[in-house]
């Protein structure tokens, strides 16, 4: 699995670390809410959008879409925030 | 079939061809009072159990493969009890006591080895974090020695004592830990099973649930047809969240791929397990010779089982850093499997929300050791509708009233357990 960063290009794998699903969106307040984004997850089996961070490189946090039962990626983009205005995004 | 002695004898003398399947691959009956998903190590072993201490043995174990095709046939095979936390402690020495008596009770060679596991440590805070832990399993009635580097240079002399950044101190040895055969214990327990009545039924994928006016399960769907339960009990690892999800639940859970590896085989050289400890590397060496090893998972959802380069060159470098010769042997074989990692890293034994399921998930990498406790008290949970003493921790509500087991102390990040 290699991972192409929309900043420094196709990357081996072992210089991206993961954070996990980017679906869950922090709640502003409620105890169930907020078991909800802490603890319980999809686990999408198939195509699902997650979190990286190139540590290894422009230490970027991206969005890649990747299947989970093939690990083929089909989409890398800078994630909101550090790194994302050099692109525009 | 009964095994003994006798029996070997008689099959030599017919020349081995006499030997009789040793379970019967059952057809699934209309209904049965207990279901299991899963026939892996954790399903059939709470199918027995269910039949041998419970009484209940209008049992079904539904897999959708092969039985023991999942990760009970994917682990390294170690067997321990050395866990420090209120909840695990408990629970993995009731495991080990019935790793000690397996093989009687199942009348199957297991081939249970309490060769010993030894932890090692690289440091002094390390040495008091262990000796801490030793010293909780020895109040628990656990062995624990405290091994310094005297004794361990005896013991293991080929390991690199002097590495300049991590030299190993010492180690925590638990003698009765080990290693047995995991697919000898697959079919252990289904060869018991089996004898009690319990009907094993593979290729049988389940594809939903059906459930009453209340709500209440009534049964599978499966792809070979409904089948009706009293109860069903899920204890399907890296699927977790995907049968969980057909009752309409999310769970605490996310699959991950772990790998293991496999060297070609040299003459005995490791005599029990062993783990680095200022890496992720744990290592046997099997009966036929090969060495037995990994490490970390990727570190990323995944259901492929199969694994990435990165993380091999890892544990190999792990190894490298702790045994240097090892580098001269070759590796054999990889794999991967499917691991339900938790959010605090350990399982979950419970009722789930839905009446009359019941979810035995969250083993994270750590369910092979756990094969006989686990099947044992959810046969517990499910025949009598109450946790057993030793599991009434691992439910699956304590997130949200924060009583986490968290062992390694790393939070809900579950690509870190």
């Amino acid at each position: 699995m290699r991972i192409v960063c929309p900043f420094c290009g196709e990357r081996e794998l072992g210089e991206f670390t993961y954070l996990g699903d980017a679906k869950p969106q922090r709640p502003a307040a409620g105890a169930d809410a907020v078991y909800d984004y802490v603890y319980l997850r999809d686990n999408v089996a198939g195509v699902m959008s997650e979190h990286w961070y190139h540590g290894g490189g422009c230490r970027a946090w991206l969005k890649v879409t990747r299947n989970t039962l093939t690990h083929e990626i089909s989409a890398v983009e800078p994630a909101a925030g550090a790194g994302a205005a050099k692109v525009g995004a | 079939m009964k095994y003994s002695i006798f029996s070997l004898a008689r099959a030599a003398l017919s020349g081995h061809k006499n030997w009789q399947p040793t379970w019967r691959d059952a057809a699934p009956k209309d209904r049965y009072d207990v279901v299991i998903i899963g026939g892996g190590g954790h399903g059939l072993a709470t199918a027995w159990f269910l039949a041998s201490e419970f009484g209940i043995r209008n049992v079904a174990v539904l897999e959708k493969g092969w039985i023991g095709s999942g990760n009970a046939g994917r682990n390294t095979t170690i067997i321990r009890s050395n866990y420090g936390l209120p909840g695990n402690t408990g629970f993995y020495e009731l495991s080990m006591k019935l790793w000690e008596r397996m093989e009687q009770d199942l009348n199957y060679n297991a081939m249970v080895s309490q060769r010993g596991v030894i932890n090692l440590y690289h440091s002094d805070a390390q040495r008091d974090a262990f000796a801490r832990r030793g010293n909780t399993m020895r109040i628990n009635g656990i062995d624990a020695e405290l091994l310094d580097q005297t004794a361990l240079r005896k013991m293991l002399p080929f390991l690199n004592f002097d590495n300049a950044r991590f030299p190993v101190q010492g180690g925590l040895l638990q003698r009765r830990g080990g290693t047995a055969r995991h697919d000898a214990v697959v079919w252990g327990y289904a060869h018991a099973a089996s004898a009690l009545g319990v009907d094993i039924i593979q290729n049988c994928e389940v594809t939903g649930f059906t459930r009453d006016a209340n709500g209440k399960v009534t049964g599978v769907e499966t792809s070979r047809g409904k089948i009706g339960a009293g109860k069903v009990g899920m204890a399907v690892a890296g699927s977790s969240s995907r049968v969980a999800a057909m009752a309409g639940l999310r769970l605490p859970i996310e699959s991950h791929v772990l790998q293991a590896f496999v060297s070609e085989a040299i003459k005995p050289l490791i005599p029990g397990v062993m783990t680095f400890g200022a890496g992720h590397f744990y290592v046997s060496q099997s009966d036929k010779g090969g060495l037995v090893f990994g490490g970390d998972i990727d570190g990323y959802n995944s259901y492929a089982q199969r694994g990435n380069l990165p993380v091999m060159e890892d544990v190999c470098e792990g190894g490298m850093a702790l045994i240097p010769m090892i580098g001269r042997v070759r590796l054999l074989r990889q794999w991967g499997g499917i691991m339900d990692m938790s959010m605090d890293g350990t399982p979950i034994i419970d009722k789930s929300p839905v009446d009359g399921l019941y979810i035995n998930a969250g083993w994270c990498y750590g369910g092979f050791k756990a094969t006989p406790g686990s099947g044992f008290v959810f046969a517990h949970l499910i025949a009598r509708d109450q946790s057993h003493k030793e599991a009434a921790r691992f439910r699956l509500d304590r997130f949200q009233r924060g009583a986490m087991i968290d062992e390694k102390g790393q939070g809900a990040q579950p690509n870190l357990h």
